[in-house]
């Protein structure tokens, strides 16, 4: 089970990790774009925390509008309105539960990717943030479909993502800033993959602390 | 890193409080969210006209609104697009029940914040079209890039456009007229030295004290290759000759010519790029019938020039000749 005060509880990780992982996140991205990658994303869930202070329902709807709100509005870039698009996803498929199951935690995620592709329209190996996400979905599924508990499952989705996010590394970019560089992009690790592989560790992070806690 | 900021978080807000101090007469600013709005929007009858990007271009997008060219601009943070809301603020503040055209640079970020306005404002009642300039030749368009940069072409396609808004245009012309600037302007820049976006702390990429990177974006993005320092007329070829073929100028053919500053490149320096380019131009039977020189869409403090040369026709020249006021460009009137 996954629960309302869990969601709150890995923004604030992803918020914390961010902030501890800005320059690295930075130095990627001067590497290939444009360097703000670290900088924007930690503005953003300096915003994110904000909002979450000012929060008085704990619903997944209210916690991922809230969320994909600030980041919206915080970021800029094409990762603002790519991780809003993600969290706004999840909102919407998990509405105003405050508890649901393992597979639909994973369909939520599953509906947030979907957004952010429909939001950045770039598809696998184009050396994105999706080469880590898709990766992690899939072996998330396969998980929880073998029995798997979830902070298990959840385990195996961030090390697909860390896989994933490795495997950008020879990609010619095809999408983003980084495209413009063309075969110049290869051997450089894509920051937005890297920032994702960085929200799905700290959500085993967190599901796993709590499971240890109650048990 | 030596600039003159106080808080790094502070930059753009006190840049832009200066803006409305020195600028009040022509533009007014919001803050929360940032937009730097004409003073008499919004201008009933007329269409809207609103761009935006990154901040660190100056005086692209903020200087250039006014009567005459756009009705607001979105600054976001340095090098990084503006976000959603500033943009659905800007176009219902500018809104004149005439719609509004959205200027969009072709970046990822720049397309997909301001695809979200434009479905925020459509959902507010707002007729919104949008156009796209992408007109860096530096930038091979295929279907496996983000495609071409708008770069310096930008300039010109906001003088343009704002001009036949003015006149009373319909959105269904000003947003063609908007299509058909794109269509015929090409731009190539280069760098001869680094910026440093203050909040990172450091130059944006590293470049020799004898290298040029060719084909440089306005972020400091890389180009098409990296050289060593040659004179001013071998740099200019580089930047020119790709523009003019890629444009398939002929001769008779009449043009616009903007030599642009990244920001530290002097005038005096620009000159000699002009001065060449437009010999060039006359070997070829191009008559350059309207020029722009100068710092108008800059990145921070980086050396460095664009060409950019803009075909025009009778409507084209006559609208860029028309009275413009705006803090950074103004004639006219």
């Amino acid at each position: 089970m996954f629960s309302g005060a869990q969601a709150v509880a890995w923004v604030r990780e992803v918020a914390s990790v961010i902030e501890e992982q800005a320059p690295y996140l930075t130095k990627l991205d001067a590497a290939i774009g444009d360097g703000d990658h670290g900088t924007n994303m930690a503005r953003g869930f300096r915003a994110v925390l904000q909002r979450l202070d000012g929060l008085e329902a704990d619903d997944f709807g209210s916690v991922f509008r809230a969320v994909s709100m600030a980041l919206i509005g915080k970021v800029g870039g094409a990762s603002g309105p790519l991780y809003g698009s993600f969290y706004l996803g999840m909102a919407k498929e998990l509405g105003d539960a405050d508890e649901v199951d393992d597979t639909r935690l994973a369909a939520a995620l599953r509906a947030g990717y979907d957004s952010v592709v429909a939001r950045g329209k770039a598809q696998l190996e184009d050396k994105t943030m999706l080469d880590a996400w898709h990766p992690a979905l899939e072996a998330l599924d396969a998980a929880l479909a073998e029995g798997k508990e979830l902070g298990a499952a959840l385990d195996e989705a961030a090390r697909a993502a860390e896989a994933g996010m490795k495997a950008t590394i020879p990609m010619v970019a095809r999408k983003g800033r980084a495209s413009y560089l063309g075969e110049r992009s290869r051997d450089h690790q894509d920051p937005g993959a890297t920032s994702t592989h960085l929200i799905l560790e700290a959500l085993a992070k967190v599901v796993n602390e709590g499971s240890r806690r109650t048990t | 890193m030596k600039k003159l900021i106080n808080a790094v978080d502070d930059f753009v807000r006190e840049s832009l409080e200066g803006v409305q101090r020195a600028h009040g007469d022509l533009v007014d600013v919001n803050y929360d969210p940032f937009v730097v709005f004409r003073v008499d929007a919004p201008v009933q009858g007329k269409v809207g006209v609103i761009s935006g990007g990154g901040s660190g271009h100056e005086p692209m997008h903020g200087g250039f609104v006014g009567r005459g060219m756009l009705d607001a601009a979105c600054p976001g943070e340095v090098f990084t697009s503006p976000t959603p809301d500033q943009m659905e603020w800007a176009t219902r503040k500018v809104d004149g029940g005439a719609g509004v055209l959205h200027i969009v640079k072709n970046y990822s970020g720049d397309i997909m914040n301001f695809e979200m306005a434009a479905d925020l404002g459509r959902d507010g009642g707002i007729q919104v079209e949008s156009v796209v300039i992408d007109d860096d030749v530096a930038v091979k368009d295929s279907l496996y890039t983000q495609g071409r940069r708008g770069v310096g072409g930008t300039v010109l396609a906001e003088k343009i456009v704002g001009a036949k808004a003015e006149e009373g245009a319909d959105l269904a012309a000003v947003a063609e007229l908007c299509r058909d600037v794109n269509r015929n302007v090409r731009s190539m820049g280069l760098a001869l030295t680094s910026c440093t976006v203050p909040a990172a702390g450091s130059p944006t990429f590293e470049l020799g004290d004898d290298e040029v990177e060719i084909g440089i974006g306005i972020h400091g993005e890389p180009g098409r290759e990296r050289i060593k320092l040659e004179g001013a007329d071998q740099l200019t070829d580089r930047l020119a000759r790709p523009v003019i073929e890629d444009l398939g100028l002929n001769s008779g053919d009449r043009v616009l010519l903007f030599v642009n500053s990244m920001g530290g490149t002097p005038l005096a320096e620009l000159y000699v790029v002009y001065r060449h380019v437009a010999q060039l131009l006359d070997e070829g039977g191009v008559q350059v019938a309207r020029h722009l020189v100068g710092p108008y869409i800059t990145s921070l403090e980086m050396q460095g020039c664009s060409v950019t040369i803009l075909r025009l026709d009778d409507e084209k020249t006559r609208l860029w000749d028309a009275p413009v006021l705006t803090p950074a460009l103004r004639w006219g009137v």
